[in-house]
């Protein structure tokens, strides 16, 4: 049987009405067997299409070869060349729109499970601890200071320490990880895994400091005066986003952040087991279409909702979360309310939510974005009856980094200003990337940032500015 | 670091001073700022302001009200004990204009936030009358500090135990009567704060409270702090904690401010009881 005829190796999963009440991870990854046969899957393009199609260029025929021929730590090892975070990447990239959108197979038939297959080589390896650390070049004396610890930032610091420098990780939490670790729920990445990865990376030597807010505790500039010769920006877009419509403040409206970073980084759907308290909504409303509303709602399905509804504007082609949890999210027995648009919230005597009266919408003429305008059905309003709604409708840049840092420049969202090129930005010795650069986007463009940053410092280091 | 080197306890043991060992954050402190403090691996974080740091010793001193689970769990470290997390200084710093005169009020726990403010109004060339006020006698907290810290100290007691009988505002009142004030600072209970902002509005005295919403990560990042001032959303920990107290919506604080009240209970009297209810 030809390749494009055998069927992709369908993902065992926790079953829909089991997992939408508990945390565990929900894909449960490919056993050897069906990792050899998807990899065998793979054309072994001369001119593969799905390399390109990977924002940091992972060799990814090169690594699938060696699944195919059982050579499971050889795979890992050429998948490290270029992705120091695979197990992440294999978990939560939006394949479909990256190396698997490109892949040959996909054009008659189904792609070749690219992010399956590297979940599966970075998890045998954890599991088997076959590879060495990668081997230090020998010490340059050159210190730089890396400020915040999401996948950008430490995929510089792997980067840099590996080139020989003295790299040291300042982190605003009290836990290193960035938004893997207080945003995307244990479901979807278990926490343990980027724990590992970091526990590697500290291994190799980087030194991690967390509870040190920068531009409070310490400032750029005083990282400079301690001795640090740079310092790279991946503090990420942590602003969280509201509506500003009628109603906003009552108790029950969070932003995602806060209802997420309760939930992941306190570990509050274990309370009274841990101290920290999360609301419990019987009927929960998500405001917003991407992986973060996506995210909010299956935990609060998992918190124990009667009923989440997930309100969008638009229609569902234009929801912007990765089509697997989409899936994974209807699978639950979520609500979509799509073509629908809240304008206030309505509340108790005791300020709390008791709804919200929402418009539906329909689409019109293509916007600037390329996509069809929403635009209100007149008289269309309806309550949608809701005891807790999450706002999940994007993130900006958080200021308080930057207000402390008066010369670096900005643009006029207040984002850091870099070139793509380098991460460089205006200010000297300082570069920028991750979310902080381009606004939310995705992981892999974070550490693929990281991965060009770390070759401009390291050249600077080298040769000067 | 964040090791407790000393340890007191006052009102009865219902309020508790520990000086922390965090010098990179009393290098860094200035009066009006607050910390984030967490106990151990699943506590909650829990804001406090900074009563007193000594930059030459590397320390931070916060002094609180046991008041439900996590301060409970902060009561029962002792000297030689850490607190796992200790983050800060988080907020921004009192705005401090010399050469006024300031009255200062202060209820229950307040009192310690506001000592140092009422400290540094002195010290940048204030006159600083304090009026502080509790319950009763055993739970007035900063006596001497208070008196020194003021060019003319007050003292009220709910039930007449100490000091004036009644609330700190009867006091306040007489003040602004007699004239001449030109600002007031006023941290407490919220409904304290609340009424010495009404009251001050009438006298068109400018007021400064300092706002306690619940908060996780105190840099602006969750949103859960939201408090209103003039009609416009604020986080309280990034634009405050201090704001002007005739622009806040005092309801609105309460009112979120209770958001949680059922789990803390329920965490609070689980805490206790695995102590053997000795708590
Ligand atoms: C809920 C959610 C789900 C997502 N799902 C996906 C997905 O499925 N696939 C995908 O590819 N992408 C997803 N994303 C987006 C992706 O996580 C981000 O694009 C990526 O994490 C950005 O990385 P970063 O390194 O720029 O910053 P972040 O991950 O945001 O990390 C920034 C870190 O810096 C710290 N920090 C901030 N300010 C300071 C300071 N002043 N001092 C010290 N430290 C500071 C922060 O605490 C944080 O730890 C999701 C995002 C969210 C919120
Ligand atoms: C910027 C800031 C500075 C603060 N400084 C001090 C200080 O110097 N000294 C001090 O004693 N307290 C201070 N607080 C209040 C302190 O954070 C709370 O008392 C503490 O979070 C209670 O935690 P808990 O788990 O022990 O009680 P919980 O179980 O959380 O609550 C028990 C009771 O306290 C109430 N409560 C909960 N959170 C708060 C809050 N943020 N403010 C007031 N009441 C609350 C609840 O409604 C409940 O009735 C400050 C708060 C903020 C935001
Ligand atoms: S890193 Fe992401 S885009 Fe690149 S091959 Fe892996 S899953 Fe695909
Ligand atoms: S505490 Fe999170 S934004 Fe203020």
């Amino acid at each position: 049987m030809s390749a494009a005829k055998t069927p992709r190796q369908a993902m065992p999963e926790q079953p829909p009405l089991v997992r939408a009440r508990n945390f565990e991870e929900v894909p449960l990854g490919y056993t050897a067997e069906q990792a050899v046969a998807e990899a065998s899957r793979c054309l072994q393009c001369k001119n593969p299409a799905c390399v390109q199609g990977c924002p940091v260029n992972v060799d990814i025929p090169g690594f699938i070869k060696h699944i195919a021929a059982g050579d499971f730590d050889k795979a890992i090892g050429k998948i490290w060349e270029r992705n120091s975070l695979p197990a992440v990447c294999g978990r939560v990239c939006p394949q479909e729109i990256q190396c698997e959108g490109n892949c040959l197979l996909g054009r008659k038939g189904e792609a070749v499970a690219i992010g399956n297959l590297e979940r599966f080589a970075a998890d045998w390896e954890r599991q088997h601890h076959v590879c060495e650390l990668p081997s230090r070049d020998a010490a340059t004396g050159k210190r730089v200071a890396v400020v915040g610890s999401g996948p950008s930032s430490l995929t510089v610091a792997s980067d840099l320490v590996l080139k020989g420098h003295e790299v040291g990780l300042f982190e605003a939490f009290h836990k290193p990880g960035g938004v893997l670790v207080y945003g995307i729920p244990e479901f979807r990445l278990p926490k343990d895994i980027v724990g590992a990865e970091v526990a590697c990376l500290q291994a190799q030597g980087v030194s991690l400091e967390c509870d040190v807010v920068v531009g409070r505790t310490v400032t750029v500039d005083e990282l400079f005066e301690q001795g640090f010769d740079a310092v790279y920006l991946g503090v990420g877009a942590g602003l969280p986003k509201f509506m500003r419509i009628p109603g906003e403040n009552l108790v029950g409206v969070l932003s995602a952040n806060e209802y997420l970073t309760r939930a992941n980084l306190m570990k509050a759907y274990l309370f009274p087991e841990v101290d920290t308290p999360i609301p419990r909504g019987k009927r929960v409303a998500v405001l917003g279409g991407g992986n973060v509303a996506m995210d909010s709602a299956r935990t609060a399905m998992r918190l124990g909702a009667d009923k989440v509804s997930l309100v969008y504007r638009r229609s569902r082609e234009e929801m912007p979360a990765r089509k697997a949890e989409i899936h994974h999210a209807e699978e639950e027995g979520l609500d979509f309310q799509l073509l629908c648009n809240p304008v206030r919230y309505l509340g108790d005597d005791k300020g709390r939510l008791t709804g919200i009266e929402c418009i539906r919408m329909e689409l019109g003429e293509p916007d600037a974005s390329g996509r069809r305008r929403p635009v209100e059905v007149p008289g269309s309003e309806f309550v949608l009856e809701c005891d807790l709604a999450i706002v999940a409708i994007g993130s900006g840049a958080n200021p308080l980094l930057t207000r402390s840092t008066p010369d670096l420049p900005l643009n006029k969202w207040g984002y850091v200003t870099a070139n793509a090129d380098t991460g460089k930005t205006g200010k000297k010795g300082v570069w920028a990337g991750g979310d902080i650069v381009t606004g939310a986007a995705t992981v892999i463009l974070a550490m693929g940032a990281g991965r060009k940053a770390a070759d401009s410092i390291h050249e600077y280091l080298t040769w000067g500015w | 670091m964040f090791t407790i080197v000393n340890r007191e306890e006052m009102a009865g043991g219902t309020v508790i001073l520990n000086e922390i060992e965090a010098p990179r954050i009393a290098a860094k402190a200035r009066p009006g700022q607050f910390l984030i403090l967490k106990a151990n691996e699943n506590g909650e974080r829990i804001p406090l302001t900074m009563a007193e740091t000594d930059p030459e010793k590397g320390t931070v001193t916060v002094i609180y009200m046991v008041v439900g689970k996590s301060t409970e769990l902060f009561r029962r470290l002792g000297v030689g004990d850490a607190y796992q997390d200790v983050i800060g200084p988080l907020g921004q710093p009192t705005h401090i204009e010399p050469g006024k005169n300031v009255v200062c009020v202060g209820g229950g726990t307040g009192v310690a936030v506001l000592h140092p403010i009422a400290r540094g109004m002195k010290q940048a060339g204030c006159d600083v009358t304090s009026i502080i006020g509790s319950r009763n006698r055993d739970l007035l907290i900063l006596e001497d500090k208070m008196r020194l810290a003021s060019t003319d100290l007050h003292i009220c007691t709910d039930d007449g135990s100490y000091g004036r009988k009644g609330f700190v505002t009867e006091v306040l009142k007489e003040k602004l009567e007699a004239g001449g004030v030109d600002q007031v600072v006023a941290i407490g209970p919220v409904p304290m704060m609340k009424f010495v902002s009404l009251m001050t509005r009438e006298y068109g005295v400018p007021t400064m409270v300092s706002l306690n919403p619940i908060m996780i990560d105190g840099t602006g990042m969750c949103g859960g702090c939201r408090v209103t001032v003039g009609g416009e959303t604020k986080f309280g920990c990034v634009d405050g904690p201090e704001f002007d107290g005739h622009q806040v919506d005092f309801d609105e604080l309460i009112l979120r401010l209770r958001a949680y009240t059922e789990q803390e209970r329920c965490s609070h009297e689980r805490c206790k009881w695995e102590e053997g209810g000795a708590a």
